[in-house]
Formats: C-alpha cells, structure tokens, sequence
C-alpha cells in the first residue's frame, strides 16, 4: 500500500459532546458550493474520571474505565529510564526492560511467550528517556492470567545468562543494521554530533557496541533491583472494567510488592551547550538517492514554560500537513515526500530539528529552502495562519484518548511530567489563549538558525559542493562510523 | 459472488457452539444507495464526538495500463490539490482549521481516501469529498500534475529506492505474476512512467474510474443517521453517474517451478525472500494461511522463529504473511541472516520446517494460540474509527469484498473454525518447495 503520507494519524477520543443542531437542506437541491459549510460550535472534551487508588503496599493505582470493547491495558510505569543509565553503561535501562520477559519467576523465555501469546495478550517491556514500563494488553476476559505472568515479568525477572547472550547478539546487530539505512543513520548522527558522545542525549537509549557488548548479568540485577521498586511505580489501568473489579486482582499480584534495601534515585541529565555557530556535517553514504537532513539544537525540556506557545509555533512550522516546511519543500519545490519539524521534551532539554528526505540533487536547493523557512517564522504570524493552527492542535486533542493504549500513553506523561489531573481539561483553553505575541517570542528564544547544526546524510560526491556553495558555515565531511562513534 | 454466499454459510455452520467470543462482533449499519449509484454505509458510535468520512474507489494499480504504472497512486495525491470550488492548498487548509485529519492510500485493488473531523465539522468533509469526485478537472492543471509528479518520485526514492531492501518487493512481483498481470508492477510505479503521466491521463483515469457508482462511501463516529442521509444527498445527489466500469480480466498466475534471483544492495546482511501464489482473499485457504503464517513466524515459540532466531541464532528476523488481494495473493517468508550466514543456510532451515509442518502438520496448541491471538485482534479493530484500519475503513474493505459491511463476526468465524489438519492441507497445496520465487538480497561486493 502507498500513502499519501508517510505515517497515517488521528483518532478519536472517548469524550462526549452535545451535537450541534444545523438544518438539513432537501436532498434534491443543488447544494451552495460557493463557500465551505459553516461550522457548528465545537465539541466539548470530556474524559472518563481518573479513579485513584493505592495497593497495600503502597502503589498507586490509576483506572480508567472505557467499556466500548472488551480489552484491559495495564501498564506498570517506573520513573527510572536511560537517564539513569551508569557512566559508561549507556543502553542498560533499554537492556534491563527488554529482558524482564527472557525468563521471570518460575518460568522460561519460550515459556512467557506461549502463555501470552495464547492468551490472545500483548506484553511489552520498554524504557524510554525518563520512564520504564511493563505494558499489558489483553481480552478483559482473560486478565486474570495475564496479570499473573505481568507481575513475573515486572517484580521477578531472572536474566538467565543465555538469554542475555541471546538478546545482546540481536542488539549488535540492530546497531550494524542501522548503518544501511539513510533515515536511521541521520538521526543518530545528529544526536551525538549535537550533545557528543559523553551526554547521555547524544547515544541512542540502546547504547553504543562497546556498552553492549559488557554488560553482565549482575549489571541488570542492580539496575533491576534499585529502580524496579514500589516507591519508584504506578499501575495504570484503562478499560472495559471497574476499579472495584480490578483492585483485589491487582492485590494479589503487585500487593506484596517490598522495597528493596535502597530508594530508587534519579540522575538529572545536564541541560547540554548550545552551539555557538552554525556548522554543517556530511555524512557520507555513496550512491543514495535522497539526503536525510536533520537541522537544529538543543531544544527545551517538558516542564518548559512556553509548553503551549512552541506547540502552536511548531505546528506552523513542520508539525502539520500544511506547515510551512512541508508546504515549502513538497508542495512548492516538490524536493522531498514530507518535510517536519519538533521538539523533542524530555526531563532535561531534548533535540530540536527540522528534518526531510531530500532528492540528492537538490540537497543544497531544499537547505536553502529550510534556512528560509526557519529565519520568516521569527517574523510575526499571521493571525489566519495563527488561528488554523491553534484549532488543529486544539480541536484534535481529542484524538489522543481513541484506544486504551493511547489513553494509557497520556496518563504515563502526565505521571513522568509531573502534570495536574486539570492538563487534560484545561489543554484546549491553554492553547487558545496562546497569543500571536508569545509564538513570535518562542521563536525568536529557540529558533536561531545562525546557530543550527546541519547534519546531511546522502552522497557525498554529488551534494557536497552545493553545499559548500551555500556558506552556510564551516562544512565537515565524515564517514557514517565516525558520526556513529563506531 | 454465488461462492462467496455459500462461503458465508458455511463458515457460519463451522463455529464451535460455546465459542469463546468475549462480546457479539458487530457494527451495526445502515445502508442505502443514492440514484447516481453510490453506495453508502452508516455507523453510529454515539460516545465519540468525532466523524470518520471513508471513500473507496474501486480502482487500484491493477486498472493501470502498461506504460503508466503508479498512475492510480499519483492521482490519489492529485485529489488534494483542489477541485473547483476548493482553490489548491484549501482541502488541508479547512480540514486543520476545524481539528480534522486526512489521508489517502493506493492498493493494487482500491484508493482510499480518510477524513476525520470533530463531529461538528462532518458537512465540511462531505462538501470536500464531494466536491473532489464531482469537480475535480475543473480546476486541474498540468502544472498540479507536475507537482505531485515530483513528490511522488520522492515518495519512491524516500520509501524503495533510499531504503535498505527497498527494491526487493518490486523484483518479487515481477517474478512472482505473469507480465500481463496487473500485480506483476509495482503501486509505487517505474520512474519512466512516472515520467510520462500527463494531464491528459488525468482527464481520461478520472472520467472513468472517479464516478460515484464506482465509490463507496463510509461514515462512522456520532452521527445522527437522518441528518447524514440528508447531507449526503445534498452533497452527492448531484454527481452525474459514469459508464460502469468493466472488470479487471487478469491472465492466470500459476508457478510451474522454482524462479531464483540474487540482488545486490547497500546492506550488511543477505536476506532471503521465499514467495508463492497463493489464494485470493476470503477464498478458501485464505484465512488458513493466515494462522500458517502465524504458526510459523508469530513469536517466539513459531517454528521459524524459534529455530532461526532463538535456538540457532542463525537469523536476525523472521516474518511470514499471507498478503490478500482481489485478483490473488501471495504467502510470503522473509529471513535475515546474521554474521556469518548466507540466505542459503536459512532457506536450508526454512524447508526443513516446512517439509514437517507438511507431513506432520502443527499441534493444537499451535494453532489455538494464533486463532486466539486473531480473536484479540479483531477487537483492537474496533477501537478507532477513523484513519486506515478505523471502523470506517473496515467497513467499506469488507464492502469491497463482497460479504457487506458488518462481515466481522462471519471473518473472525473463517479463523475459528480452523482445525491444525487445516493448517497442514494449506502447506502442502499452497506452499510447496517446487513452484516459488526465491529472492536473495546480497551486500554489495559479495557473491
């Protein structure tokens, strides 16, 4: 199948509205095209409750109730990810979650998987930045059993030394992997060369071969045992249940749950250096028929204050179809399938970057066209523009609650961020009030072009003189192992 | 379509009484058809305050003719760039202006085209959509087309010819069907016939696949069913209909042997590509070599699976699915090998296990375990209503299958009803080691 765009979006959210009443016209009247229908006054955005409960241990425990179809999400979520990592054992937070289904409690690897699999479940073990979490989804019918192998997973993994053997085998060659592919090179090249190799931001959650290949068995243990703990978790439950349904279950399987001899501790990721000026990195990769490009610094962390005014910027910059980047780059010049922007927020302060697939010999044509893009949005915005971009982001919020795993996603944020249960309801009022004002401030304070990275991923041979030709500033060539560090 | 009502039938005979079915699989709808042939399906979800406006055409890559392949696909992208009372750049513009989203995808069989707005946007979307199949030459330039000619090409470099593997699926079909036969070019299309589109092409591909008896349309999501009748006339009532359209009448695709081919790539590791023919969709063998697929590549107790990538390390990946169309389908095997071995030493595993799971057939549990994880998925699919996937969309596939729009219960019984002898019959007749296609993709510099 062959979209129109690269990644389909949006949903639905499990909100209720009162329908605007507009009169229906005779069928058989030729309908007035002159103008789009008017539209009736929005839907109001009203989310199921969030019911919080504590298990005898002490964990909270979040439920949502949404009886639309017979599933249950139940995710664990532990404030401890790849932030956490040790110095010089980057990747060991993503090691330690995606080993906790290799064998847990009295069963094997093979074992975890028939039971889920045959269950009709869907257990996943992941860390991100800031969060880890065991995430469960099943037929609610079948949640019993389910719950039964979650908690294995989560509170008693045993990291059998095969297994790990096994898992870090696949780890290493992901890594080799991703130096064949132009859109996963680009992105990992841009991290290190923009935070570098020591910070945690500039490697990939997975780590680097070295860290891969020495991590023990007793380095997960540790990193199980300190940051896997009551103090440090929440449940959250979303689904065709009830809390007073789903609380003994719970009971039985978290309840018992001790903490372990130390607390969970947190590492701050420090905030990294900006560049002082612009400069240009090709990486080179013979022969390819497009240049990935990422462009950009260090952007902000989540609790930034300008949350809502750098949503409404970045969708008119490259955050929507008719962004100002996609329109430029695919729509004018027709360089590139989709042009997009964003800001990366995590604990500490995130990439920023505008990025595209570019058809090789118009790279430095379509950098051009970037730089121009990312001088006029520090012009003011004008107020059409301002308007349709605060509508989308605000009138398709909704859209983040359709399924009960999106549901669940957006109470893990607001548990990492540290947002007020009002986020949710007062999201649509805060992006309104967002003025004209503060996108343009935004802009000016985290859009500074003049001090960008460029980080080019294509044909060396073909694109570098065009490039060269822009002085944009000083231009480094490299191979993909050394932008990789590897 | 006298086969597929028996087919019905008799899948509903097959369930096993005291089916585990947690809840009834249905999404009742309503369903009319307007004078000028469209055909139209409601669905009303009254606890979501947002509007799924789904349209199938029903042409797809496989209505190209030779010369002009990924025509269907670049004019999908043609659709949104205006029509004559919606100026260019206008369909996004108001959909994002009301919190919307939309989408278009081309198959080899169908185009399909996605709005999702809040509920209080859902004339907007219809004054879209029927403005586009309506009027859409009006305002249709050779500049447009040269436009997204261009993206399109980007949209191949982006998606086959920059990515790892990129040209494999290409070179599949064109080994795997006839020349003649419309699966045998790819969705995307070859750059010279991209290259050769002309406004005139458009003229001729709109007039005679673009017209309301050639559609379908879905809407899902909190509607009130009269109202929307009553917009939905008002907004396509007025739509002349075409000529019908004639079916597609493929040459017959049958393997009589083994083709072998060894690409090269920018890769690090070979990987190999094992692909038959196989039978169209809904057809029988059809669902079974969906849980085939799943026996032998779905998780890590999968024979496939756990022989290459768990106990011998050999493969980095493994996959196996039946890929279903209108006119035929084909069962596809795809292994990656690590460090240190060759595509041939996983084709050397992969026939090994499929020569047991022919003479033995799966056990049971086996096959329990992917008909329950096919019954979980079924109830995903009702979770969203909009997008590629949504209710909506599900609806009008299963429209364009034949078996009318609330064919859930009846496409989760086909699965059901499998029995682990089932799943053996379909390896032995559809998947045999003597008549495939066998693709190798190599590093560059290597034999």
């Amino acid at each position: 199948m062959t979209a129109r765009l690269g990644v389909g979006k949006l949903g639905v959210g499990s909100f209720l509205l009162a329908l605007a009443l507009v009169a229906t016209l005779s069928a058989q009247s030729q309908p007035d095209r002159s103008k789009p229908p008017a539209l009736g006054a929005a839907p109001q955005l009203k989310l199921p409750a969030i019911q919080k409960r504590t298990l005898s241990n002490g964990v909270p425990v979040w439920v949502i109730e949404a009886h639309e179809v017979p599933l249950a999400q139940v995710t664990l979520l532990l404030k401890s990810g790849s932030s956490d990592d040790p110095t010089g054992k980057f990747g060991l937070a993503s090691l330690t979650a995606a080993m906790l289904d290799e064998g847990a409690g009295s069963r094997s690897a093979l074992e975890i998987a028939d039971e889920i699999d045959f269950l009709g479940a869907d257990l996943g073990t992941s860390s991100s930045f800031d969060a880890s979490a065991v995430r469960l989804g099943v037929p609610v019918a079948r949640l019993g059993p389910a719950l039964s192998v979650m908690a294995d997973v989560a509170l008693r993994p045993t990291f059998p030394a095969a297994e790990l053997d096994r898992v870090r085998l696949e780890r290493l060659t992901d890594l080799l992997q991703a130096r064949d592919d132009p859109a996963t090179v680009a992105p990992m090249a841009y991290a290190r060369l923009l935070f570098g190799p020591t910070h945690r931001y500039g490697t990939g959650a997975v780590g680097t071969t070295a860290t891969i290949k020495g991590f023990t068995t007793s380095d997960l243990k540790s990193f199980h045992a300190a940051t896997y703990q009551p103090g440090n978790a929440t449940l959250i439950v979303v689904g065709d249940l009830t809390a007073d349904s789903v609380m003994p279950q719970l009971e039985k399987q978290f309840g018992s749950w001790r903490a372990g001899a130390t607390t969970a501790t947190h590492t701050t990721v420090p905030t990294a250096a900006q560049p002082k000026e612009r400069q240009i990195v090709i990486v080179d990769m013979p022969g390819a028929a497009q240049s990935q490009v990422r462009i950009g610094w260090v952007g902000v962390p989540r609790s930034t204050v300008d949350f809502f005014p750098l949503q409404v910027l970045n969708t008119i910059l490259g955050g929507s179809f008719t962004s100002r980047l996609n329109q430029n780059l695919r729509e004018t010049h027709g360089y590139s399938y989709g042009a997009s922007s964003r800001f990366d927020m995590r604990l500490s302060a995130g990439p920023f970057f505008a990025g595209a697939g570019i058809q090789t010999d118009k790279t430095s044509e379509a950098l051009r066209e970037f730089f121009n893009e990312l001088t006029a949005i520090g012009r003011p915005i004008p107020a059409d523009e301002l308007t349709k971009a605060k509508n989308y982001v605000a009138f398709g919020f909704p859209s983040n609650f359709e399924t009960i795993g999106d549901f669940s996603a957006q109470i893990e944020q607001q548990l990492v961020y540290g947002l007020p249960d009002s986020y949710y309801a007062d999201y649509v009022k805060n992006i309104q009030a967002v003025t004209a004002e503060a996108v343009t401030k935004a802009a000016a304070t985290y859009i500074q072009p003049q001090r960008f990275l460029v980080v080019v991923v294509g044909d060396r041979t073909v694109i570098e003189p065009g490039i060269r030709a822009l002085n944009l500033g000083m231009v480094r060539t490299m191979s993909v192992q050394e932008a990789l560090g590897e | 379509m006298r086969v597929r009502i028996l087919l019905i039938l008799l899948a509903f005979l097959t369930v096993p009484l005291g089916a585990q079915a947690p809840a009834p699989l249905q999404v009742p709808y309503q369903q009319f058809r307007l004078a000028n042939g469209l055909n139209v399906i409601l669905h009303r979800d009254t606890s979501i305050p947002v509007v799924a406006v789904n349209m199938w055409y029903y042409v797809g890559s496989a209505n190209e003719k030779p010369g002009r392949t990924g025509f269907a696909h670049l004019f999908e992208h043609l659709m949104f760039e205006g029509s004559k009372h919606v100026p260019e750049g206008q369909f996004d513009i108001l959909l994002e202006g009301a919190g919307g989203d939309n989408n278009g995808s081309t198959s080899n069989d169908r185009t399909n085209y996605v709005i999702d707005v809040p509920s209080n946007a859902l004339e907007l979307a219809l004054y879209l959509e029927s403005d586009r199949m309506g009027y859409l030459l009006d305002t249709m330039t050779p500049q447009r087309v040269d436009g997204q000619r261009d993206v399109v090409k980007n949209e191949r470099r982006q998606s086959y010819e920059n990515r790892p593997y990129g040209m494999a699926s290409i070179e599949i079909d064109k080994m795997l069907w006839p020349p003649t036969h419309p699966y045998s070019w790819p969705t995307i299309g070859y750059m010279e016939d991209l290259t050769a589109a002309s406004h005139a092409d458009v003229v001729e591909f709109f007039k005679k696949y673009y017209a309301p008896n050639n559609a379908s349309l879905a809407i899902a999501g909190d509607i009130d069913f009269d109202r929307t009748r009553a917009l939905v006339e008002k907004w396509f009532g007025e739509i002349p209909r075409g000529a019908a359209v004639e079916p597609i009448a493929p040459p017959a695709a049958i393997l009589t042997g083994v083709q072998t081919k060894t690409l090269t790539d920018k890769v690090t590791l070979p990987r190999l590509y094992l692909t038959w023919l196989t039978p169209r969709f809904y057809a029988p063998g059809d669902a079974a070599l969906d849980v085939t697929s799943s026996v032998l590549a779905g998780g890590k107790n999968s024979r496939l699976y756990k022989r290459l990538v768990y106990d011998t390390q050999m493969a980095q990946d493994v996959s196996a699915f039946q890929q279903s169309g209108a006119l035929g389908s084909q069962f596809q095997i795809v292994a990656t090998a690590r460090e240190g071995y060759s595509a041939a030493d996983l084709q050397k595993v992969i026939d090994e296990e499929l020569d047991r799971l022919r003479k033995e057939g799966p056990q049971p549990r086996e096959v329990q375990r992917a008909i329950n994880q096919m019954e979980a998925s079924f109830y995903q699919r009702m979770e969203r209503i909009g997008s590629f996937g949504g209710k909506a969309d599900q609806l009008n596939a299963y429209m364009f299958a034949g078996g009318g729009p609330d064919y859930f219960a009846e496409d989760l019984a086909r699965y059901t009803s499998l029995s682990p002898s089932d799943i053996q019959s379909a390896a032995v007749q559809w998947l045999p080691a003597d008549r495939r296609v066998e693709l190798v993709v190599n590093p560059e510099g290597k034999k």
